[in-house]
């Protein structure tokens, strides 16, 4: 075999022995090579924002990674491997060979992802994101069969499994396309150019002459094939992308850019798919946890004596910690309620009075990036040379992710090793809370995530394997522990509530003249409007939030959305001009510009008039590199006030769209989420106690709810692609609020707007 | 405790349970069927339902002693010798499905439906499906798909 293993080699200086020419100059590229920085979309975002977003809930230890070639070879068998390297570890990898190199200095996270061509010429694309119903286990096969020329039901995706995958932080903020797409199609365009070279070497040929398509290379003539299977047998190839690898243009694509259908979909359809909450271990017992009454409540006495009595019961109390294992669910239910525990708990804030609490309790110390304040011009002389000034306050509630699937965990301790089963966002910080909670390395701990079901930010954390993880250690068996949906509403985090206050004025053309925007609580992301403004100050101010709160669906970009489309609304009004027009006029954002154009042309806002009733409402925006603008109408029962959102119209770009039909899936979903809470969806809570816990009392979106969606995708191939699974959600409340102003004369600032009808 | 009978997709089960015991956790943990999902445990999401006698149910709210003697469909019953059911491949075809979870649940209510109303308006699904959540909001996907499903089994 010519390109024998050669352990403890530079894994560089061994391609160099037989690789093309090409190939020997190609050394593996700083970041800044491979992920060029300065994007056309980059240029004309809006000013960044001095406050950075966060996910998490607690920001963790820096992660180190060790994986060696050998190990990896060990772990995926013979073939030909490419690792997605960035930064570091490439340079890492020019002295010492790439893997054995990170193993040693820990270069960790610079390793995005690997792909694998097995001897039976297998695909194996193994990455740290992972499904939530975003389908990108379906738009990442996409990238990588596109540039490895196969097609997308010969690739299988090893997602989220902390044993197998490179690091990621977590699947967020839109992040899978714009970052992990790119580098899988580098990778598979890597692997390509290796599959051509070792044809070429084996019929001792020019590459030139040499065409790879379906799993196979063969020459120009077609008398000779190779499969995939045939040149990768016996090889043990470990390589880097190198800075010059051929992508295939966005134009060309031919398996990217198509609605290819979920991948594994029939298993959805036929109940064979499993969910965390589906998985079970023989022998495992059903974990469940004595919640308090309230927020920070404490044990003031407990008697777990009638519970411990139960056969087969486990008791385990640790601190506040207190939960049972049993053989089966009603037995945990019946040993909880078993427990006599009295609480202390302490008076805290009411939704009744919480805007004015966030407002009077600002904090350095609250999260979500802290403090933030960006100013441009003068805004004193801005808002001074207005001729009409407008001073507003908008609030947003706290609400439910109300993800379908609970959190749920199967945990097993084995051999001294955690292994945990769990829907989470981000595998990897929970192995690292499950590691610093039980004290051990986060080498002897795997978090696996099967798929889960649907979580919008709202599972980035790993409460349901800490607590089976607590129990198993002490009943010595696996423990499944699948939350309720009480458990889910009350104890899981919320999106943030808040307050925006906007001061601002406009002169007689209708061009804004200053705007201060003042943001308490609910975060920085989308705090900076798009609109040309010559005098701004925009600020952040976090606050102690009473409730547990953390990410939801393009954070607060929502909220900042609501503030601004309704507020720009109502300068329309002052100044007696179009919604439309009086965006466009301050507008010169061309990509939103395109979006406004587009949304309004489909939605027939300049041709048509509402009916008696109805309204017309528009909203525009920009988040996470996509641009959205959203038409609605609205109709007001003008006995009950009852508001229903008749249609929306929704135009949405986000640079070359990878698979058009399941682009168009997350932007009707984002309408329907953010119409829940547009209209209704709200937390309500007293001293640390949710009152609404259950669907029956908090309400979501439902199929009467639903209004005719029209989805108006705007595909620019010019531009690299960016996520989508958030952007789409930011248009659709102040595009109904303004709707309702339209049809009723009132303007409604306050998120849900309308839970019970409104008043005329 | 008792031993109660039930046929589950065609197949008969002798159950030693509870008869109070919600028969969602019937099928999952008893039988094994985990496609009928737990969404709320009160009626209020539809993620549980299944067909006893043909009739739509939400399992997590019905006690395993009412279905005894009698005939219980879940979404694992659906496929037939290999071929889907017209609903499942009407999801399917309509990508009617973002995370899925609310899926076995959405076509057991639309069987339920499709059974009593071959040929149902848009209105009639969407009533029919009201207590039938999906937060990720495929709905317009899903009412397509039980259109699509009802011209196909109307075509034969």
């Amino acid at each position: 075999m010519k390109m024998a293993e050669k352990d403890n080699h530079p894994i560089t200086t061994r391609m160099t022995e037989h690789a093309s020419e090409r190939r020997t100059t190609t050394e593996i590229a700083p970041a800044a090579e491979i992920e060029p920085k300065t994007t056309p979309a980059a240029e004309i975002e809006p000013k960044t924002t001095t406050a950075p977003e966060r996910y998490e809930l607690d920001d963790g230890p820096a992660y180190r990674f060790s994986m060696n070639r050998r190990r990896f070879m060990k772990v995926f068998g013979g073939g030909i491997a490419v690792v997605c390297a960035t930064g570091g570890a490439a340079v890492l990898a020019r002295s010492d060979g790439l893997l054995d190199a990170a193993a040693e200095s820990a270069a960790t996270d610079e390793i995005g992802a690997w792909l694998h061509i097995g001897e039976d010429g297998a695909v194996t694309v193994y990455t740290g994101k992972v499904e939530v119903g975003q389908n990108i286990r379906t738009s990442l096969a996409q990238a990588v069969a596109e540039e490895l020329r196969v097609p997308i039901d010969s690739i299988e995706m090893v997602m989220g499994d902390t044993d197998l995958t490179p690091y990621d932080r977590g699947t967020f903020g839109s992040r899978t396309t714009p970052e992990m797409s790119p580098q899988l199609r580098k990778a598979a365009a890597a692997a390509r150019e290796m599959l051509l070279d070792l044809a070429a070497d084996e019929w001792e040929t020019e590459r030139a002459g040499l065409v790879l398509a379906d799993g196979e290379v063969s020459d120009r003539s077609g008398a000779r094939t190779l499969t995939f299977g045939e040149l990768t047998r016996g090889q043990k190839l470990v390589q880097t992308i190198p800075a010059d690898v051929p992508l295939t243009p966005a134009g060309a694509w031919k398996v990217a850019g198509t609605s290819a259908s979920k991948v594994h979909g029939r298993a959805f359809v036929t109940g064979e798919h499993q969910y965390a909450s589906d998985l079970a271990l023989p022998d495992m017992l059903i974990g469940k946890v004595l919640r308090p009454p309230a927020y920070g409540a404490t044990l003031r006495s407990l008697d777990t004596t009638a519970a411990e009595a139960m056969p087969g019961v486990v008791v385990v109390q640790d601190g506040e910690f207190v939960g049972v294992a049993a053989p089966d669910a009603p037995t945990a239910a019946r040993a909880i309620e078993a427990i006599r525990a009295q609480w202390r708990t302490t008076p805290q804030p009411s939704h009744d009075e919480l805007y004015d609490y966030l407002k009077a309790n600002t904090s350095d110390e609250q999260g979500w990036g802290g403090r933030s304040a960006d100013a441009e011009g003068d805004i004193d002389q801005g808002l001074a040379a207005a001729q009409t000034t407008l001073a507003e306050r908008y609030t947003v509630a706290y609400i439910a992710h109300a993800p379908m699937e609970p959190r749920a965990a199967l945990v097993e301790w084995k051999d001294g090793k955690l292994t945990a089963w769990t829907g989470t966002q981000r595998p990897f910080g929970v192995r690292e809370e499950l590691a610093e909670t039980f004290s051990i390395p986060e080498d002897q701990v795997r978090v696996i995530m099967p798929d889960t079901g649907s979580a919008y930010g709202g599972k980035h954390t790993g409460e349901a394997a800490i607590e089976a993880a607590r129990l198993a250690s002490a009943a010595r068996k696996p423990v499944k522990l699948v939350w309720t949906r009480e458990e889910e509403f009350k104890w899981a985090y919320f999106r943030p509530a808040g307050v925006i206050e906007i001061n601002s004025g406009i002169d007689a053309e209708g061009k804004i003249t200053g705007w201060a925007f003042d943001n308490y609580n609910s975060g920085g992301s989308g705090i900076h409007t798009p609109y040309d403004v010559p005098n701004q100050r925009i600020a952040f101010h976090p606050a102690a939030s009473p409730l547990r709160q953390g990410s939801y669906r393009a954070l607060a970009s929502t909220a900042n959305h609501f503030a601004r489309e309704t507020h720009m609304d109502e300068l329309a009004h002052a100044a007696s001009m179009d919604p439309l027009a009086f965006r466009l006029t301050n507008l010169r954002d061309d990509r939103m510009h395109a979006v406004l154009e587009a949304a309004a042309s489909a939605f027939g806002w300049d041709e048509t008039e509402p009916e008696s009733g109805h309204g017309f409402g528009i909203a525009a925006g920009t988040e996470k590199g996509g641009y959205v603008a959203t038409c609605a109408e609205v109709a007001v029962d003008p006995g009950n006030g009852i508001v229903r959102v008749i249609r929306v119209v929704e135009a949405f770009e986000c640079g070359a769209i990878i698979n058009p039909n399941h682009l168009k899936s997350q932007v009707e979903g984002s309408v329907v989420q953010g119409l829940g809470g547009a209209l209704f969806e709200t937390i309500e809570f007293a001293d640390g106690e949710i009152s609404n816990p259950s669907f029956a009392q908090y309400r979501v979106p439902r199929f009467s709810d639903t209004p005719s969606i029209e989805v108006v995708l705007v595909n620019r191939k010019d531009l690299p692609s960016a996520g989508a699974g958030e952007a789409p959600i930011i248009g659709i409340a102040p595009a109904i609020g303004n709707a309702i102003f339209d049809a009723t004369g009132v303007r409604l600032r306050s998120l849900p707007m309308a839970p019970n009808g409104i008043q005329t | 405790m008792a031993l109660l009978e039930m046929i589950v997709n065609g197949r008969t089960h002798e159950i030693d349970a509870d008869p109070e015991r919600e028969l969602l956790y019937v099928l999952r943990d008893a039988i094994g069927l985990t496609g009928s999902k737990y969404g709320c445990g009160e009626g209020q999401c539809g993620a549980c339902s299944v067909l006893v006698d043909g009739k739509h149910r939400f399992s997590c709210v019905t006690p395993v002693g009412e279905v005894a003697g009698k005939e219980v469909t879940t979404v694992e019953g659906l496929e037939q010798n290999g071929r889907l059911h017209p609903l499942q491949q009407a999801f399917l075809e309509e990508d009617a499905f973002q995370c899925g979870y609310c899926t076995p649940g959405m076509l057991m209510s639309a069987l339920a439906l499709l059974r009593t109303n071959a040929n149902p308006s848009t209105d009639e699904i969407v009533s029919s499906m009201e207590n039938n959540i999906c937060r990720c909001g495929t709905y317009p996907r899903i009412v397509a798909a039980i259109q699509r499903a009802a011209r196909t089994q109307a075509e034969g």
